[in-house]
């Protein structure tokens, strides 16, 4: 045998009051596993047991969560990144409410991406064929696009714990600079006038938080100095 | 866009260059006065008054000071709307560090320029 | 029940997909109060994990690409049963779709002329087969499906399309007349279930590769669209029709975009050599994916395979240099560093073929309406039901789908589905509404599970069931297993109508979820089997070791099996494209 202690944050809104850690035991036959593939033994064990689960290889960004201290994707992380003294402690994402277990909600987060219009626009006449961009100015979106909206970032980031409702947080303004950095995006003033205020952008400490968990290797950090750049050559 | 009336700037970018351009000021006057100290030979109050008494000091020493009540309100301002939630302790908070704060700017030129 | 609460739309579109999306957005843009449902956050639906591209002749990477070669391709990769007049609504609308996405924002990859990207892809040639390799998917990497996902989500939101996110679709409501009035859904965050009424219901809920062991598929896709069809009445086409991918990561199932191949990396064998070229002589690697998975299996079977159980082989990539991989496969080298802890800028990927796509489904027409065969073989249209992407069966993929062809269906048939859907609410839409009895018709199973008070447990059952699937279903099929496998699902059928859930709390309850796609996957399962054992040749995916070769006189059709008698009959394939000549039936080699 080759157990496990796996100590997992509990909260059913329906029987308890408070939030609690529940110890659970789990034979993974001396196996690395996947932090996912311990939670759905868990499951097996305990049905209740609530948690986001979907593609199961890091790109639907579904299973973040708080494990032995650090934010990260359940489904990518295996068991000897992250278990310590033979223990792996689970916990939902910092910084937002908890509807259930592992599930927190994250309405605040998907509000600040909505925030900054995280859509092309373009106010000429497309093309009948595609609009044509160098490969140069494609690579200016590498780095960016790829972000899966997992909130790891975000809810590591003391600012955002702070002014959640206020703050875009890491995951929105890299895709905020993903469409500023898009030469096909003609909004630039827009965008930037809309992010022009002492919150916003500017609770940004570079704590860089948001760089150390990104699962997909990202640096919001980066993006949100060159937004800040922009404004700055915007505004003076 | 997040509105905000009690911050300095208005905006963010211009909080942010007065945080900046406050600290250069801030830092190249500290320079100045650590290195006067270290280099004036005998250091007397003859030598401390003269150079309070040259137009150019008094001119940088506003500037510092006008530098340090900025600095001092935008920061504190963050700080306060970062950790004090309920809006009136918040805005006491911010008047008593406003005040503070003109107090300090008033006296300080009062003590430069004055007599 | 009285007090339940009923919300009203012009049209529902259930499934966040690609497929959902698109429908979504051509109905959002137009100002019809539509909602898309989803039992998860639109950007984590399956779509999300497409690596390789979109197919279609945009002519960027051959100026002189031609659609029809597209549709050749189609059809020929189908094993000639994909319906010609389909196939060429597809190939024809594509450029217009994926034009449409590259204005939406989608981050395309570009050559240095700056039009799209385009890579090679398997089953791809110019002219009719006779010029050679095409490349024509259109890439983002090798992560097409995320950048579109996030495209259309984000295009959505653009056009406040409402969003009624993690909510799960338990059952289709019908009013006396058969028409599809709604459906019951239940919010997973409250647990409160609600009725949803609906002039039109498109199901957009991709597919099933859940009810195999071993499967490319997210968590997700456990087939509730089909499972909500057939339980409803409403028959399926081609559900034999189950695509194996060539590599899934050996053990982990994760997907390898066949785009590795296209960029030049090859299959090799335990003994380092490339067969394919003994199996597929021109194409080779890029044969069609059925032809390079039955090799694969072929290979494995006369102890070719590597391992201890000598029980996969390898997709070789070192060759093609850390500049290529890292530019145009950087996902693929973060995967197979994850699931297979292999660089492969050193060493080649252990793969092996591995559940991936299902081409049966809802029957439609090319405006996405659900059609409902008789047994004697005439269509009648389901009125208020329409069904896009994954779980449509058009059909465009016939027996085998092209890589790549599945992101441009999602596309191609969720913006017509819309525009259709669009034009038929202008001109006014009016069905019986639904009467408590159909209501309640529809809650039978949530109550069923709510009350049950002893079983057997869902995981367990969940397991027994993609055992049977894999073991009796896989590439390779026989009768005798066949029949075992169906036999034991049948037993297994009557176990998951006494399942046990223990948890009965309301909110986030994701076991009751869990319960409800069981008996999806159940009703999937059972009628892959029935279809599998009747269809009596092999054809595209479907290979059976007693009917080894392709039997036009009797199969070329489609399949279509009759959920309440439990019967398969057969449907005529379409062979009248509108503009050019149809493609005769010919022996399919690569």
């Amino acid at each position: 045998m080759s157990n496990l202690q796996v100590s997992l944050y509990r909260y059913n809104p329906e029987t308890d009051s408070a939030p609690h850690m529940e110890e659970f035991e789990v034979d993974t036959q001396g196996r690395d596993l996947m932090v996912l593939d311990v939670l759905h033994m868990v499951k097996e064990q305990d049905n209740s047991l609530a948690f986001r689960r979907s593609c199961r290889e890091g790109v639907c960004g579904s299973d973040g969560m708080n494990m032995n201290g650090k934010n990260g994707l359940a489904c990518i992380t295996p068991l000897s990144d992250v278990v310590k003294g033979g223990k792996l402690v689970l916990r939902p994402l910092p910084g937002l409410p908890v509807i259930r277990d592992l599930v927190i909600d994250m309405g605040l987060f998907y509000k600040q991406y909505e925030r900054i219009q995280p859509y092309l626009q373009n106010s000429t006449q497309p093309p009948s064929i595609e609009r044509l961009q160098s490969p140069e100015e494609r690579d200016k979106l590498d780095g960016l696009y790829e972000c899966i909206l997992c909130a790891c970032c975000s809810t590591s980031c003391p600012s955002f714990w702070w002014n959640p409702d206020k703050f875009v947080g890491p995951a929105g303004l890299l895709q905020s600079y993903r469409f500023l950095a898009d030469s096909r995006d003609t909004a630039t003033h827009e965008r930037l006038s809309e992010l022009d205020d002492p919150f916003s952008v500017f609770r940004c400490r570079g704590i860089m938080n948001c760089v150390a968990v990104c699962p997909k290797g990202l640096n919001p950090t980066r993006a949100i100095g060159k937004i800040r750049d922009m404004l700055l050559a915007d505004a003076t | 866009m997040v509105t905000n009336i009690t911050n300095l700037g208005r905006s963010g970018v211009s909080d942010w260059l007065i945080q900046r351009v406050s600290a250069v000021v801030m830092a190249l006057y500290t320079l100045f006065i650590v290195g006067f100290l270290l280099f004036s030979s005998d250091l007397d109050y003859a030598t401390w008054s003269g150079l309070f008494a040259q137009t150019w000091m008094r001119i940088f020493s506003l500037l510092a000071f006008v530098s340090i009540a900025a600095h001092a309100w935008v920061g504190l301002w963050t700080v306060t709307t970062d950790y004090i939630k309920p809006a009136g302790i918040r805005i006491a908070a911010q008047s008593i560090i406003i005040l503070a704060n003109f107090v300090f700017l008033v006296w300080g030129i009062q003590v430069v320029w004055g007599a | 029940m009285s007090n339940m609460r009923s919300l009203s739309f012009d049209a529902i579109i259930i499934g966040g997909g690609g497929a959902g999306l698109r429908a979504g957005l051509e109905l959002a843009k137009s100002g019809k109060n539509t909602a898309v449902l989803s039992k998860v956050f639109p950007t984590r639906s399956h779509t999300v994990s497409a690596q390789g591209g979109i197919t279609c002749a945009i002519a960027s990477a051959d100026p002189n690409d031609d659609w029809r070669w597209h549709m050749y391709d189609t059809v020929k990769g189908s094993d000639y049963i994909a319906d010609q007049d389909a196939a060429e609504y597809l190939c024809t609308e594509g450029p217009k779709a994926v034009f449409e996405l590259e204005h939406m924002g989608l981050p395309f990859s570009r050559f240095d002329n700056g039009r799209i990207y385009q890579r090679p892809f398997g089953g791809q040639s110019k002219n009719f087969g006779e010029g050679g390799q095409a490349a024509r998917t259109c890439a983002a990497a090798d992560r097409t499906g995320h950048a579109l996902l996030h495209t259309l989500y984000q295009n959505n939101l653009k056009h406040n399309t409402t969003f009624l996110n993690e909510w799960y679709v338990v059952d289709l409501v019908k009013n006396a007349n058969g028409d599809v009035v709604g459906c019951i859904a239940m919010d997973i965050e409250t647990g409160e279930v609600a009725h949803i009424e609906s002039k039109a219901t498109v199901l957009a809920t991709g597919g099933a590769g859940r009810i195999y062991a071993s499967t490319t598929n997210a968590l997700i896709n456990t087939g509730d669209g089909v499972g909500m069809a057939l339980r409803a009445g409403f028959p399926m086409q081609d559900m034999e029709m189950w695509q194996f991918h060539p590599t899934g990561i050996y053990g982990a199932g994760t997907l390898v975009t066949e785009g590795c191949r296209g960029e030049g990396g090859y299959l090799i064998n335990k003994d380092g050599e490339r067969f394919m070229e003994r199996y597929a002589p021109n194409a080779k690697d890029l044969a069609s994916r059925d032809v390079v998975a039955r090799s694969m299996v072929m290979e494995i079977l006369e102890g070719r395979g590597a391992g201890e159980d000598g029980d996969h082989v390898f997709l070789k990539l070192d060759h093609l240099g850390e500049e290529v991989l890292g530019k145009r496969l950087p996902g693929i080298v973060e995967l197979s560093k994850t699931f297979a802890h292999v660089d492969p800028a050193k060493e080649p990927i252990p793969v092996v073929p591995t559940c991936h796509y299902m081409m049966g489904g809802v029957p439609t027409n090319i405006h996405g309406q659900a059609i409902m065969p008789d047994a004697e073989g005439n269509d009648h249209i389901v009125n208020g039901l329409f069904a896009v992407g994954e779980v449509a069966c058009v059909s465009v993929h016939g027996a085998n789908r092209l890589g790549g062809n599945s992101l441009l269906d999602l596309v191609v048939f969720g913006r017509s589905a819309g525009m259709f859907i669009d034009n038929a609410l202008n001109a006014g839409i009016d069905y019986l509404a639904a009467s408590q009895s159909d209501v309640e018709a529809a809650m039978a199973r949530i109550n069923r599970w709510n009350e049950s008070e002893e079983g057997e447990t869902v995981p367990e059952l969940k397991r027994e069931l993609q055992q049977i699937m894999q073991n009796d279903f896989g590439v390779f099929r026989k009768e005798e297993n066949m029949e075992e496998g169906v036999k034991k699902l049948a037993e297994l059928r009557g176990r998951i109508a006494k399942g046990y859930l223990p948890d009965k709390s309301a909110v986030f309850n994701t076991a009751r979820v869990e319960a409800l796609e069981l008996d999806n996957m159940m009703e999937v399962a059972e009628a892959t089997a029935i279809s599998a054992l009747n269809r009596k040749e092999s054809r595209g995916a479907h290979s059976r070791y007693d009917f080894p070769d392709r039997d036009d006189v009797n199969w070329l059709k489609h399949s279509v099996y009759f959920p309440v008698e439990k019967t398969l009959g057969k449907r005529d394939v379409n062979f009248a494209p509108k503009t050019v000549d149809m493609f005769e039936p010919k022996i399919r080699t690569y």
